[in-house]
């Protein structure tokens, strides 16, 4: 049956110019700057760069402004961004090791090389609301400095590593698969899991993670190190014949150290789960480390449980939430014919069920 | 024409002029040369990899906005440029930086461009650091009454 799907143009119209102007408010109370956003809410900027998985902190600030702060209305703005630019190519993959660290913490050495450096964290903070924030103030006085070399700090799994005591990551050179390009294959390889984990939902990465320590799965996860800091992005330029680096981003990376009785061809020996993420997105990151690791059972010769978070296709396919947003929202939009021919069915039934009564009283 | 310079110091040039504040870099050289481009200022991402475990498998992490740009100066130096971010002023501003760091003109830019835009990310680097530093956490043990 065709149905009228015309006439909605006028309500649209006037449906987004009054979310235009919802968007700014109050006239009387000052607009926020695109660069207000991207210095201020640095964090919520983070998150749209990570999950939108396109570093570039002036549009994630404009696309917070221009989803009025709904964060995965962001993400979905930056994705459709992404999807008009050209591919020059792909970086070299980019050394954690030369991080310049602003923070450095272990939970597994206290004394550990380097020390353990706490940069700008809300750890310690005692959570009260700080209601001189809410007056206009005077600027912050200035952090405290101390004398600084400017060397890479060692890993802490590599000095883990030089006792055996945990496993060596495999290194290769293998062309990593790109889920933006392929669709997504299980069973799947570790370097498809990364990257479905590092742009997934934080809230479904980290209830995912809290489930495997609640004993879903638990994999007896410390974190052996988590860095944040800025790293180079080094690319090949083909018609120069040698790499430059193009640019800098910051990343947070988590490396947890897991317990692992051993198997038949592995020592007993500690194992690892791996979180990078773009930005200051330490939440984030050590949940990508915890549920990468509950994911490598099967690779490590564990028990599958049936945890959700061991559930590769589980996990893989329901991180995203712009595709989870998508399939999700669609059902708001007009499925009269559908619901038409729902209805009419009912109707039907409904009528033999009565004419069934009918004949039996 | 060509003035001697080796691969490490283009790279290390080319690097530098991409991570530079733009408007920094356009105060340090406003006015651009005559130059024919032969590709125009074009804004691109670039797939940044990491790797598992930090030191294991490549893998995607994301992508990257990147302005890409070649030209060729009156002299036929070419100069090329990959520059983060999306400002295609800045890549072409790199490019014919790069081009005239390959010639004569060297000697006068590395002290007029590339010697303060170094000297002013060492100064940032620096800050965070030293910043980073006070942060470090100075571990001490309290004795306790019993076992004195």
């Amino acid at each position: 049956m065709y149905v009228a799907v015309k006439g909605g143009e006028r309500a649209i119209d006037s449906a987004h110019a009054w979310l235009a102007e919802e968007r700014r408010g109050d006239l009387s109370i000052a607009e926020l700057s695109v660069p207000q956003i991207r210095a201020q809410l640095a964090l919520a900027v983070n998150r749209v760069m990570a999950e939108g998985s396109l570093y570039d902190p002036d549009l994630a600030a404009l696309a917070i402004k221009q989803s009025r702060g709904d964060l995965i209305e962001a993400v979905f703005l930056i994705r459709a961004y992404r999807t008009t630019l050209p591919r020059f190519g792909a970086s070299r993959p980019v050394e954690t090791a030369q991080m310049a660290v602003i923070r450095r913490i272990s939970a597994t050495f206290k004394d550990l090389p380097g020390g353990q450096i706490l940069g700008p964290t809300f750890d310690y903070t005692h959570r009260l609301l700080d209601f001189k924030l809410a007056a206009e103030g005077d600027a912050p006085p200035a952090a405290a400095t101390a004398p600084a070399g400017l060397a890479a700090v060692p890993r802490v799994t590599d000095f883990l590593n030089r006792d055996g005591m945990i496993e060596t990551e495999a290194r290769s050179d293998a062309t990593p698969p790109d889920l933006t390009r392929e669709p997504m294959e299980m069973p799947s390889q570790r370097p498809l899991r990364l990257q479905a984990l590092t742009r997934g939902d934080e809230g479904f990465i980290l209830s995912l993670a809290y489930s495997t320590q609640r004993g879903y799965g638990r994999t007896h996860a410390f974190v052996g190190e988590l860095r944040i800091g800025m790293v180079a992005v080094q690319m090949d330029i083909p018609e120069l014949g040698f790499a430059v680096d193009i640019g800098e981003v910051e990343l947070t990376e988590c490396e947890t150290v897991n317990q692992f009785k051993g198997s038949k061809t592995e020592p007993p020996q500690f194992t690892r789960g791996y979180g990078l993420v773009f930005g200051q997105t330490e939440r984030k990151a050590i949940a990508m480390s915890l549920v990468d690791r509950a994911l490598r059972w099967k690779e490590l010769g564990e028990e599958n449980i049936g945890a959700p978070a061991q559930d590769e296709e589980f996990v893989l396919m329901h991180a995203d939430n712009v595709q989870a947003t998508g399939f999700l929202e669609h059902i708001k939009l007009p499925h009269y014919v559908d619901f038409q021919s729902e209805l009419e069915l009912i109707r039907r039934l409904r009528a033999d069920v009565f004419a069934t009564q009918e004949a039996a009283e | 024409m060509t003035a001697a310079f080796d691969t490490t110091a283009r790279q290390a040039w080319m690097g530098l002029l991409a991570r530079a504040i733009p408007a920094r870099l356009e105060q340090l050289f406003p006015d651009l040369p005559p130059h024919d481009m032969l590709r125009p200022p074009e804004v691109g991402a670039v797939m940044v990899q990491g790797r598992a475990g930090g030191t294991g498998q490549p893998f995607n992490l994301g992508e990257v906005t990147v302005t890409r740009c070649a030209l060729r100066l009156a002299s036929g130096a070419v100069g090329h440029a990959h520059v983060q971010g999306r400002d295609k002023a800045h890549a072409t501003r790199a490019a014919v930086l790069d081009a005239l760091l390959q010639t004569d003109a060297a000697a006068p830019l590395r002290a007029s461009v590339l010697a303060p835009l170094e000297a002013e990310e060492t100064a940032r680097r620096a800050t965070r650091a030293a910043k980073a530093a006070a942060t470090r956490v100075e571990f001490f043990t309290l004795v306790r009454g019993e076992d004195q």
